[in-house]
């Protein structure tokens, strides 16, 4: 019986600690208002719902993360609404890509056997070969964009040009040619824009005048700037062909300006990468003529001068310009109709099996050199001076670069570097491998071809390969202020003596002249008489 | 990127106009899998590729639990046979500094670089060309290590430093959240940190030492050296290597 009542005063002892213990953890906190028994049960039931491996090791992370979810839940009601993400406005920009134009398509059935629009998905088949892409889907989002621009721009040919990387935003550039007359308008507008411009210009300058010439006129400028480089017309040179540019597939395309000269020469002096903005100014040294719209259309133009190539044979002179016109450099050329391709390993092991077909820009900034000299010896004529003719420095050389379709074997080094790579695509199954050509001077500029197809595409971030680390070039020398001469000298202080020297010299001077005066006087009271 | 999403993480990263062909994707698939076994590593990860002039290189590194030492790094040219490179050291990091411009895509290809010392002292000197001569294997290894060191980065918590000071990946990491992952300074490099050490007590009594244990890379120098950009999902890249 003693026993019996022992046990019973322990169980009863043991089930009070257990109560205390339980009491203990069911105790919340002063700071948080958790209690540890119901933490531990969370806890416990997810370990075993979820069944981690290793869980004791991972127990504390669960622990501290099932304690952040309850403070989550406290400060739900607290935030604002998050804005709508970037994406979702991007989606819905891209909804129109996935959408089938109005329901008259099938009339026109017949146009799209001429459709101007390029066939991507095979160029994006084909470049994922080369290890070249913007993957799968952003392809077939940029062939869509592409299919849009066709649509709205009456263009005659459309090129997926490539993307320009930037450090804000990048830009997919698509190269097209507008059907014969169409593009007027839009260039008569820019002109005209040009000229207001120019009209604003001057009328500044005649306020200016105007309002100085009463009093002290400034000294005129004798510094004459040198003759502008006139822009290459539209469809010829480096305007060959009209640029379109948007930052994200879906977005709206838009028109870049035609490439002057001056921007071609400025862009090749200045190192700079894209923003993703068009309107973004370009702040460098030498100082260049425009924007960055300017800027992205001066590097295509350099771009697609140095890296748009075509295998041998492809592209033919037309037969009518015939041997007259050989001196003067070729500009057109058309499809060779017998070209039968060239096999896949002589492309990649030669270089001299691909040719240039878009010509080559000149240090001046064009495809076509122009004499200035000459345009300004006419100037003169016109305003009758014909005596400086003779005067005028000798007739400057014509600039000349490589004619159109020259092999990629002519191409200079830069630095010990060989302009181009080329290798095969695949060297397992070589019977159906492509040539890929990779420019490693512009980085990022590749070429394909296999069998009578063959592409060009860049996708870099715009800058050359320059060797060594690139210098920016030292500004110019400062401009002398003026010629120092003893008006502008300081001079020692004279001493006493030397200043009643100079005092008694004056006087006498002014003796003198006081004498003569008088003399005059009496001479003209004679004459008046 | 690890080999085992290798099959999709690389179209993650292809805006920037580089992808690996279906063959070379495919080859490294059955190729990292044998490293894999080979070597005994805990996880592969496939780093890259190096455009040479002749061959490309393609870039494999091993690594153990502790992801941040005893990284061992292996090329290939073939994606299919890889070989192992030296560990990179401060003297070859000093040596292949003299190499200029493009990599030749041959491991066994010499650069040679003529360098003028100048022997005795005063009037007596005499200057002396060395040529010096650079392995491309040597270059390699010193510029993968380079490159890691100045522009790996791993996003915030995505590791965590242990206790016993290994460095781990953090089992509970979820991924930044959107508006956390537009802030250049949710970016860490992944590296010993040199910066961290300099800070003041001040500036260190906010940071969480088991996941702020990195240099971040807002803090880098030039500013603007990186430059945060959303694709489909979103990308880090890089300035200062870019035209390397």
């Amino acid at each position: 019986l003693m026993m019996e009542t022992a046990e019973e005063a322990l169980s009863h002892q043991r089930e009070l600690a257990v109560r205390s213990a339980k009491a203990y953890l069911l105790k919340s906190s002063t700071e948080t208002g958790l209690n540890l028994y119901d933490h531990l049960a969370r806890v416990l039931s997810r370990v075993l719902s979820e069944r981690p491996e290793n869980a004791a090791d991972v127990f504390q992370e669960l622990s501290g993360e099932a304690k952040r979810a309850a403070l989550r839940q406290r400060q739900g009601s607290l935030r604002d609404d998050p804005p709508p993400p970037a994406a979702l406005q991007l989606a819905q920009e891209q909804r129109a890509l996935f959408q089938r134009g109005g329901g008259d398509e099938p009339e026109h059935e017949e146009e799209l056997v001429e459709t101007p629009l390029p066939n991507v998905g095979e160029l994006a088949f084909f470049l994922e070969q080369a290890g070249v892409g913007l993957g799968r889907e952003e392809m077939q989002r940029v062939f869509l964009a592409l299919k849009q621009l066709v649509d709205t721009q009456p263009l005659q040919r459309c090129r997926f040009w490539g993307r320009m990387l930037g450090t804000e935003g990048s830009y997919l550039v698509a190269e097209g040619e507008y059907r014969e007359g169409e593009e007027e308008e839009e260039e008569e507008g820019v002109e005209e824009g040009e000229e207001e411009q120019r009209e604003g210009e001057s009328r500044e300058e005649e306020d200016d005048a105007e309002g100085q010439e009463e009093i002290d006129p400034l000294p005129k400028s004798t510094y004459k700037p040198p003759p502008v480089v006139p822009k290459e017309e539209n469809r010829t040179g480096a305007n060959k062909f009209s640029y379109f540019v948007c930052s994200e597939p879906g977005r709206p395309w838009v028109r870049l300006p035609p490439v002057t000269p001056a921007q071609i020469t400025a862009a090749r002096r200045i190192r700079k990468f894209f923003t993703g903005r068009l309107d973004a100014p370009v702040v460098s040294y030498p100082p260049f003529p425009g924007n960055e719209a300017n800027y992205l259309r001066a590097q295509i133009a350099r771009i697609s001068a140095g890296t748009q190539v075509s295998p041998l044979g492809f592209y033919q002179f037309g037969e009518e310009e015939g041997e007259e016109e050989e001196e003067a450099a070729r500009e057109s050329f058309e499809e060779n109709p017998d070209f039968e391709g060239i096999p896949v390993p002589e492309l990649a092991s030669s270089l001299s099996t691909w040719v240039h077909h878009t010509q080559h820009i000149l240090p001046q900034g064009r495809c076509v050199w122009v004499n200035l000299a000459q345009k300004r010896e006419e100037d003169f004529e016109e305003e009758g001076e014909e005596e400086e003719k003779e005067e005028e420095p000798d007739e400057p050389e014509p600039e000349v670069g490589p004619p159109l379709l020259t092999p990629l074997s002519e191409d200079a080094e830069i630095s010990n570097t060989p302009p181009w790579s080329s290798k095969v695509s695949s060297s397992l199954i070589s019977q159906y491998a492509i040539a890929v050509l990779r420019s490693n001077l512009w980085p990022g500029a590749y070429a394909f071809a296999t069998g009578k197809k063959f592409e060009n595409i860049y996708i870099g971030w715009g800058l050359k390969f320059v060797g060594d680390g690139y210098t920016p070039p030292v500004p110019a020398a400062p401009q002398r202020e003026y010629p120092s001469g003893p008006e502008v000298t300081e001079a020692t202080d004279p001493s006493l003596e030397e200043e009643q020297a100079l005092k008694a010299a004056l006087e006498e001077q002014r003796a003198a002249q006081e004498e003569t005066e008088e003399m005059e006087g009496e001479e003209e009271e004679e004459e008046d008489d | 990127m690890d080999s085992n999403t290798l099959y999709y993480s690389l179209d993650l990263v292809s805006g920037s106009g580089l992808v690996l062909s279906v063959e070379q994707k495919a080859a490294l698939q059955t190729s990292l899998v044998i490293l894999k076994g080979n070597y005994r590593f805990e996880r592969v990860l496939f780093w890259g590729k190096i455009l040479g002039i002749k061959n490309d290189y393609f870039i494999a590194q091993g690594v153990t639990q502790d992801r941040m030492r005893g990284k061992k790094t292996l090329y290939s040219l073939n994606c299919m046979d890889w070989h192992l490179l030296p560990p990179a050291t401060d003297t070859m990091i000093t040596e292949i500094s003299v190499v200029k411009g493009r990599f030749m895509g041959d491991p066994s290809y010499e650069y040679e670089h003529i360098e003028t010392k100048k022997l005795g002292e005063g009037d007596e000197a005499v200057e002396e060309e060395i040529t010096v001569k650079v392995k491309e294997e040597k270059r390699l290894a010193a510029t993968i290590s380079i490159i890691d060191k100045e522009v790996s980065v791993v996003p915030r918590g995505a590791f965590i430093k242990t206790p016993h000071g290994h460095v781990t990946s953090n089992r509970s990491f979820e991924g930044l959240s959107v508006t956390e992952a537009g802030k250049i300074s949710n970016y860490f490099h992944f590296s010993e940190p040199v910066n961290l050490k300099k800070k003041s007590l001040l500036e260190k009594a906010d940071l969480d030492p088991s996941i702020d244990f990195l240099d971040s890379i807002e803090e880098d120098i030039p500013k603007g050296s990186w430059s945060l950009q959303f694709e489909k999902v979103f990308q880090y890249k890089q300035m200062i290597f870019a035209s390397v």
